[in-house]
């Protein structure tokens, strides 16, 4: 399996120190993305959104998280034959995952390129495979770890602070 | 300029009754892309687009749009006008084309938006 990681610039230790932590979370939330289901798709990041705001995250975070965890669902309809999205709620930041039952992907690192996208003519119609959604996800998150492969499932997850 | 200033500027029909017509817009974006369009996080935007289905109103969920201006002549089909004015997302459609429509807005003093 091939794995990525980025881990933006002076958040190593924290996000070090959080996973060897193993806190418990304090909000678990999770939702089924089926595939290429673009009436329900987007659901669960705007519910994410409505709770996070109800908790008081400042607006510009609330923004951020909705954004990345809005393409890695649209990712997950578009490209997987469906999955998961898992979000926990910390004290300190949101830990969103995202499972998928495959097909994988093939490079990750031309995955991450601007303008590169494998999209079908389905989801370009809607507006989608503009080749931006990971490159989008790692620009709004503090940290991001994919692992995939061809013909197997991915897992992409990412995390952002609160402050 | 106000979204009312920006109807009669592009003589666009407003979607449905009751759209908050007198809300401030600082900036705007112009794109048919998602993804694209998602750039845009940083303040308050009109969003200028060819795109109609569903998922043009779920990004306003996402990020913060003043209102959104369908370009060429297109039209949402009603539940996705219906989603808009549940969200009390203002939405406009022009016949104009989307060139045209940035550059009469941009002559008018309606600034990018930041990204």
């Amino acid at each position: 399996m091939a794995e990525y990681w980025y881990i933006a610039e002076g958040f190593e230790e924290r996000i070090d120190g959080f996973r060897s932590k193993k806190s418990e979370a304090e909000v678990d939330l999770e939702f089924e993305i089926p595939e290429k289901d673009f009436n329900t798709a987007g659901k669960g990041s705007s519910e994410l959104k409505n709770l996070l705001k109800r908790l008081g995250v400042n607006s510009e975070i609330l923004r951020r998280i909705a954004v990345a965890s809005y393409e890695a669902e649209i990712n997950v309809a578009a490209h997987s034959k469906g999955g998961i999205m898992h979000s926990a709620v910390y004290d300190e930041l949101i830990h969103i995952r995202f499972q998928d039952e495959g097909p994988g992907i093939e490079d990750i690192d031309q995955a991450m390129v601007p303008g590169y996208s494998t999209a079908d003519d389905l989801v370009r119609e809607l507006g989608f495979g503009a080749g931006l959604g990971l490159p989008n996800i790692k620009k709004n998150s503090d940290a991001m770890h994919i692992v995939s492969a061809k013909g197997n499932p991915t897992v992409l997850e990412f995390f952002i602070y609160f402050s | 300029m106000t979204l009312r200033d920006i109807a009669n500027l592009l003589e666009g029909e407003v979607l449905y009754p009751d759209a908050d017509l007198d809300r401030e817009v600082p900036c705007a974006f112009a794109s048919d892309m998602i993804s694209d369009i998602l750039m845009c996080t940083k303040e308050p935007t009109l969003l200028l687009t060819g795109l109609t289905n569903n998922q043009v109103i779920r990004l306003s969920d996402m990020i913060d749009l003043s209102g959104i201006v369908f370009v060429r002549g297109k039209k949402p089909l009603q539940d996705v006008i219906d989603m808009a004015s549940e969200r009390g997302l203002p939405i406009i459609s022009t016949k104009f084309t989307l060139y045209r429509c940035s550059g009469l807005l941009y002559n008018a003093g309606l600034r990018s938006c930041k990204i």
